[in-house]
């Protein structure tokens, strides 16, 4: 069996290596190319070195969407893993209609993220109407709509992910533990926690990656307003692509370096997160 | 085994660099021969700006079929979306034959696609004065006008007549307001009188959510930058000039606070909410009658008309010019130009721009192709086959020939000339600075200044 999956592999993956490259790879390399080039369609190219990068780094709207990307991705990451993790807890005790509420919890992670930062938005705006406001009169109102609007939309899925974490925690252990006397806030420290290691590395990985490269919601909530006050990595790429004449190459160099930003973020948050893990 | 895997990876790898080379060279396929001879195209693709005629478009298509056989393959690009989807179009391999460019600014980003023109039968077609809106670029012609267009302040004339009937009124007729200072004691007057006259307000919200602020940023910038621009020029002078310009001094921004504190004091809603405001409520509320005046183009009546409960009637919806205080604006008229240009991509080989050029000619010439341009369409042309009473007839179109007409005396129209600002990033930020300072998050000085720093900064690097 083993000997003949081996013989037919390459045939067996061949369907899977050719979508893979046609829709992934071959992109992914000529993006890279044309970060060197001046171009205006991808067949009109002329190479220019690395002056798009230099541009690229010259440019204060990239700088100044990079360090509101951070504060976000740090405050989102943040609240949404510890409001997930506590829905978890609660939707594990033996409570009644805890499936009907798992349910629910996960509902809004399946509108996609145009509609979401729409309704938000009418949400948000409906609200500060009365305070004689729109979410563009201030940028801090902008930050918090998409921080809010964000952990509407994963919590449901983190805490589906904790939950199954929860679960697989052996019964045998926490019984130990009561034996011992350990109360719940010990178990919980020295247990759950440790035990539930591997989801807290995936957890961690979808949030920091999924808010790092929030675009749709971040183009539907504020568009960058008040200014590019609210404007995040990938709406200023976007909008550098198609905002000035000649500066694809520079939103192309962009693009790359945002790639390698969110490669290295997330490498080293799942280095880090992976020694933690236990064998159970 | 393992050798087997390393064989298969380097294929594959080796057919996409290939492929990755394909592509990157595949754009000289130009036809040279130099003999245009079209019986052997089959199709054009005439790739649309205008969402809203979308369909007629392909009943013309249709028609030409039936007519010569070249089928006319359209297409149309969501609002806001043409330049994203044109430059995924022209990359295939079947890219389009006829596209659409917004003036000079526009013709830089396309320029390595727009064929020289000059000796076409459509350029020869356009009237002596309008010969000098088309693009050009030494001595070539790249884009030709086909749709002139007008904006202005837009008024209800049923809620001015309520107006000029009550007591104390500032003028007793619309033909009074011919500056600023008549026009602000008339709108402030009006705001004061807003329960009588039935209105909330006498202006429509000055939309300034981001997107939705080009009526500012862009057409009322217009204004004081004509000015500018025009000193020392010849009228014709003006948009070269303005393309030409490294720095502006914006000299009228006085103006121009003038006119946008006018329409945000007395406007049917809040400062602070405009930040959230569209073009399409600020139409909407125009058309229910809650305000009674609007800055907007010709092409709003279709919007007007639209609104469900709309209760302006169409004769009375007429155009004022946007005064705004600057010497000798008791001769300005409303700005009448153009951002809508045909191109011809010059990467295709020369039979197909040439039956391109031909479907263009045929549907601003013959009679089937210029009944659905003025009934159908609603294009105000520039070309000299079309007569004094081939002409739409929707009311703000209209209106526009109107003062088209009374450039005869001693009006002047002034020109678009938007269409050479240095970048849309240089509109938007434009535009991020007004609804800042309209939140009384900046002074004026500040939103000058910035304004300033912008076009500078813009026009270097849109240069490099």
């Amino acid at each position: 069996m083993q000997t003949a999956i081996k013989k037919w592999f390459p045939i067996l993956a061949l369907p899977t290596v050719v979508a893979f490259s046609i829709s992934f790879l071959i992109p992914f390399i000529m993006g890279i190319y044309l970060s060197f080039c001046r171009f205006k369609t991808v067949k009109n190219a002329t190479w220019v070195g690395f002056d798009n990068y230099l541009r690229a780094f010259a440019n204060k709207d990239f700088i100044n969407a990079l360090w509101f990307t951070v504060k976000f991705t740090v405050i989102s990451v943040i609240t949404i893993n510890i409001l997930a993790f506590i829905f978890a807890m609660i939707l594990t005790k033996s409570l009644r209609g805890t499936n009907v509420f798992r349910t629910i919890f996960f509902m809004p992670n399946l509108i996609g993220g145009i509609v979401l930062g729409y309704i938000w938005l009418m949400i948000i705006n409906g609200v500060l109407y009365y305070f004689n406001a729109t979410i563009t009169t201030n940028a801090t109102y902008g930050f918090w709509g998409l921080v809010i609007l964000t952990n509407w939309q994963l919590i449901g899925y983190m805490m589906i992910i904790y939950i199954s974490g929860i679960q697989n925690i052996s019964p045998d252990l926490m019984e130990a533990a009561q034996i011992d006397g350990a109360n719940s806030f010990q178990r919980l420290i020295h247990i759950t926690i440790p035990q539930v290691m591997p989801s807290i590395t995936i957890c961690l990985f979808l949030t920091i990656t999924n808010s790092f490269k929030m675009f749709d919601q971040n183009y539907a909530l504020t568009a960058g307003a008040p200014g590019t006050k609210t404007q995040m990595l990938a709406l200023d790429i976007y909008n550098t692509f198609y905002g000035r004449v000649g500066w694809q190459g520079v939103g192309q160099a962009k693009a790359v370096i945002f790639f390698l930003f969110v490669a290295a973020i997330a490498l080293t948050q799942l280095f880090l997160t992976r020694r933690k893990e236990v064998e159970s | 085994m393992k050798k087997s895997k390393k064989i298969i990876t380097c294929a594959l790898a080796g057919c996409m660099t290939a492929a990755l080379f394909t592509g990157c060279s595949g754009s000289d396929n130009k036809d040279n021969s130099g003999n245009a001879d079209t019986s052997n195209v089959k199709s054009i693709y005439f790739l649309n700006f205008k969402p809203e005629v979308a369909e007629k478009y392909e009943a013309i298509a249709k028609k030409y079929k039936e007519e010569t056989g070249i089928e006319v393959k359209v297409k149309t690009a969501a609002s806001n979306e043409y330049e994203k989807t044109l430059t995924s179009e022209i990359a295939k391999s079947d890219p389009p034959t006829i596209f659409q460019i917004n003036g000079p600014v526009g013709y830089q980003n396309w320029k390595d696609y727009c064929a020289d023109i000059k000796d076409s039968e459509l350029y020869n077609m356009l009237t002596d004065e309008n010969k000098s809106l088309v693009v050009t670029d030494g001595d070539g012609v790249y884009g030709i006008p086909y749709a002139i267009e007008g904006y202005g302040i837009i008024y209800n004339d049923e809620i001015m007549q309520k107006y000029f009937n009550t007591d104390g009124a500032k003028a007793k007729s619309v033909d009074e307001i011919k500056n600023f200072d008549t026009l602000r004691l008339v709108v402030e007057d009006m705001q004061d009188k807003k329960d009588e006259l039935g209105i909330e307000g006498v202006f429509g919200s000055t939309s300034l959510k981001s997107g939705d602020d080009w009526r500012w940023q862009t057409h009322l910038a217009n204004i004081p930058l004509y000015y500018e621009f025009k000193e020392n020029a010849s009228d014709d002078d003006v948009i070269i000039n303005c393309l030409n310009a490294k720095e502006i001094q914006f000299k009228y921004a006085e103006n121009y606070k003038n006119i946008f504190d006018l329409y945000t004091n007395n406007s049917c809603t809040e400062k602070t909410l405009l930040g959230g405001k569209t073009v399409d409520e600020s139409m909407s509320e125009f058309a229910v009658g809650k305000c009674a005046m609007i800055q907007n183009g010709n092409w709003g009546w279709s919007q007007i008309n639209g609104v469900s409960g709309n209760v302006t009637k169409a004769e009375n919806i007429k155009f004022l010019p946007i005064y705004t205080g600057i010497e000798g604006e008791e001769n300005q008229g409303i700005c009448i130009g153009t951002e809508n240009y045909f191109s011809i991509n010059s990467n295709v080989d020369e039979a197909t721009q040439k039956a391109s050029l031909d479907f263009l000619a045929w549907l601003f010439s013959s009679d089937y192709g210029k009944d659905q341009v003025t009934n159908q369409l609603d294009f105000i042309t520039p070309f000299k086959t079309f007569s004094e009473d081939e002409q739409p007839s929707d009311p703000l179109a209209r209106e526009v020939l109107n003062w088209k007409e009374k450039e005869s005396g001693n009006l002047k129209n002034p020109v678009w000339m938007f269409t050479a600002f240095p970048s849309d990033k240089f509109k938007t930020d434009f535009g991020a600075s007004l609804l800042e300072y309209v939140q009384g998050q900046k002074d004026w000085s500040d939103v000058v200044e910035d304004a300033k720093a912008s076009w500078k900064t813009e026009r270097e690097a849109s240069a490099q």
